[in-house]
């Protein structure tokens, strides 16, 4: 492990015990994520990548194998505020404005007004939504109330972003411009981002290093480190490279689906 | 005009069939009276009329009806004699009268507010320990479930004798029935709130490391409000209930069950149905003063 390693997982294993038996969420998976890296998790449903995400937060424990992030333990890492958490729903306070609602983690971890109020400000403006900090989340679109949500994410600034399918419940347009915004984001923030999504145009769109997972049990197929190059305009969708990466990821989201 | 018509009207059939059944419930003793005074009446004599059926006895005396609507003391009085009564006791009778229902009002008035504070206060902090500890939830809930199928006025009376025996008296035990009728609603309706936040918004606190007084302050109880004001509403009804059986047993000699009980103990009917009337209006005054605050709540919590 080098000093660039920010989530180290090594043979996790993680077994639900339900009602109707044991449910293999994940088995033996091992993943290295750097720092500065944009991984997407792929796979269908049931095949572990919102469970991976959440034990990378200790918000489950597995039950076999080891994992730490920024060296420690998840539980320790989420003690020190390494992670910004963003999920399907934006999942906004409707009693707190924009800047209430940023300010929620800050006051939380008890950081000091003024503190919170430059936070604020520079997070309004990472996420492109200067001039709402007053407005509700009501007054809002979908698309602004997700960004909104990755501004709270951002603003104690933790070094890891996972984002559980962030984008999923907005339509295409709005996603495109969300995707394109997320990398900017990314490029200028340098952070580590971890993302899950069940798009392969936005898995190869956005990720360095693209991780394929198929169900039952929860396991990694593929990996693929993504030969685009840094700066990826929309258009780059229609390159011959993005389509070859887009295929390969397909070819192995068919391969995991062959072996039911 | 679109809702005022048809609630106008549904107003207008209440009162219609209101006056319509006061024909029939007090023809008997308007003849009794009529017959008294001399005059003539088919068929004469109250023994043979007692067995007569009422509206036998109203398709044979028509001239009786106008009668049947301004008994003085008729079994059924008609909604213009409950409205006079609310009159005269209300506005034409200085507040500080024996016969002021302001007056009486009021007593039973404090005591429901009182009782209300209390079961209001005791049920949020019973609903944040059942949802907090598991002991609690398993100990409380069932405790608090019995409580509500034991009939209020089956309890009145004994809360009352214990409470003077140990030398409470006054508005306190009024007040304690009053309590005890309204922490349930809150209870469950709290209960219900504080568990509303969704296992999301509660995975977003850990992430964040929040500690659980956090997570009550930030997200459990502001989440609960549309089910608190629910639970208000309900609560503050029945607290009226509670302060008004709370002054059945006892006796008591002001409050409106105080009204309730004299009247009925001197057949005045007339003063029953207007204190009854006034409860009714009271507890509507309440429930609406309620509602309005809670869409002021509610709206600038964005939750409305």
């Amino acid at each position: 492990m080098n000093n660039d390693t920010v989530i180290e997982a090594k043979d996790l294993d993680l077994v639900f015990e339900t009602n109707d038996g044991p449910v293999e969420a994940l088995r033996n998976v091992s993943l290295t994520i750097n720092k500065g890296d944009f991984v997407s998790f792929i796979g269908p449903s049931g095949c572990g990548k919102t469970t991976f995400l959440r034990v990378m937060a200790a918000l489950e424990q597995p039950t076999g194998g080891q994992i730490t992030a920024n060296g420690v333990s998840p539980e320790e890492a989420r003690k020190s505020r390494a992670y910004g958490y963003v999920f399907q729903a934006a999942g906004l306070y409707p009693w707190r404005t924009i800047a209430g609602n940023i300010k929620l983690p800050l006051e939380i971890m008890g950081f000091s007004r003024q503190k919170q109020q430059e936070s604020v400000n520079s997070v309004l403006q990472l996420v492109d939504l200067e001039g709402f900090g007053g407005k509700y989340p009501w007054q809002l679109s979908g698309g602004m109330q997700q960004r909104a949500s990755i501004a709270r994410a951002l603003a104690f600034d933790a070094d890891i972003l996972l984002m559980d399918e962030p984008f999923g419940a907005l339509d295409e347009i709005v996603r495109d411009h969300l995707n394109e915004q997320l990398l900017q984001l990314w490029r200028r923030t340098q952070k580590t981002i971890a993302f899950v999504t069940h798009s392969i145009p936005e898995a190869v769109y956005l990720s360095t290093k693209i991780v394929v997972m198929s169900p039952r049990p929860g396991r990694i197929t593929d990996v693929i480190e993504s030969p685009l190059p840094e700066d990826r305009p929309l258009e780059i969708r229609d390159s011959a490279e993005f389509i070859e990466v887009a295929h390969r990821v397909r070819e192995g989201l068919r391969a995991g689906h062959v072996e039911d | 005009m679109r809702v005022i018509v048809p609630v106008l009207t549904v107003l207008a059939v209440i009162v219609a069939l209101w006056y319509a059944a006061c024909i029939p419930m007090n023809v008997k003793g308007v003849l009794t009276e009529a017959e008294r005074a001399g005059a003539e009446v088919n068929p004469p004599g109250a023994k043979d009329r007692r067995d007569l059926g009422a509206f036998g006895l109203v398709l044979g005396n028509s001239f009786a009806i106008p009668a049947t609507w301004e008994q003085a003391r008729p079994r059924l009085p008609a909604p213009h004699q409950v409205a006079n009564e609310l009159w005269n006791t209300t506005v034409m009778k200085k507040i500080t009268s024996k016969r002021s229902l302001v007056y009486h009002g009021w007593v039973t008035l404090s005591a429901t507010l009182l009782g209300f504070a209390i079961g209001t206060g005791l049920g949020i902090l019973l609903a944040v320990g059942i949802v907090y500890s598991r002991v609690m939830d398993m100990s409380v809930m069932p405790w608090a479930i019995v409580s509500q199928t034991i009939p209020i006025i089956a309890l009145a009376p004994m809360i009352i004798v214990v409470l003077y025996s140990i030398g409470v008296q006054g508005i306190i035990p009024k007040a304690i029935i009053s309590a005890y009728l309204s922490f349930f609603p809150v209870v469950v309706g709290m209960v219900k709130g504080l568990r509303s936040p969704d296992a999301m918004q509660l995975d977003l606190l850990r992430t964040y490391y929040a500690s659980s007084a956090q997570g009550f302050w930030k997200l459990r109880l502001p989440s609960s409000m549309p089910y608190l004001f629910t639970s208000l509403k309900i609560g503050i009804a029945a607290s009226l209930v509670g302060a008004i059986v709370g002054e059945l047993p006892t006796g008591a000699v002001a409050g409106l069950g105080a009204r309730l009980l004299a009247g009925s103990y001197y057949g005045q009917t007339v003063q029953i149905w207007s204190a009854l009337f006034a409860a009714a209006i009271l507890a509507a005054t309440l429930v609406a003063i309620l509602s309005v605050i809670e869409q002021r709540v509610l709206k600038r919590m964005g939750m409305a």
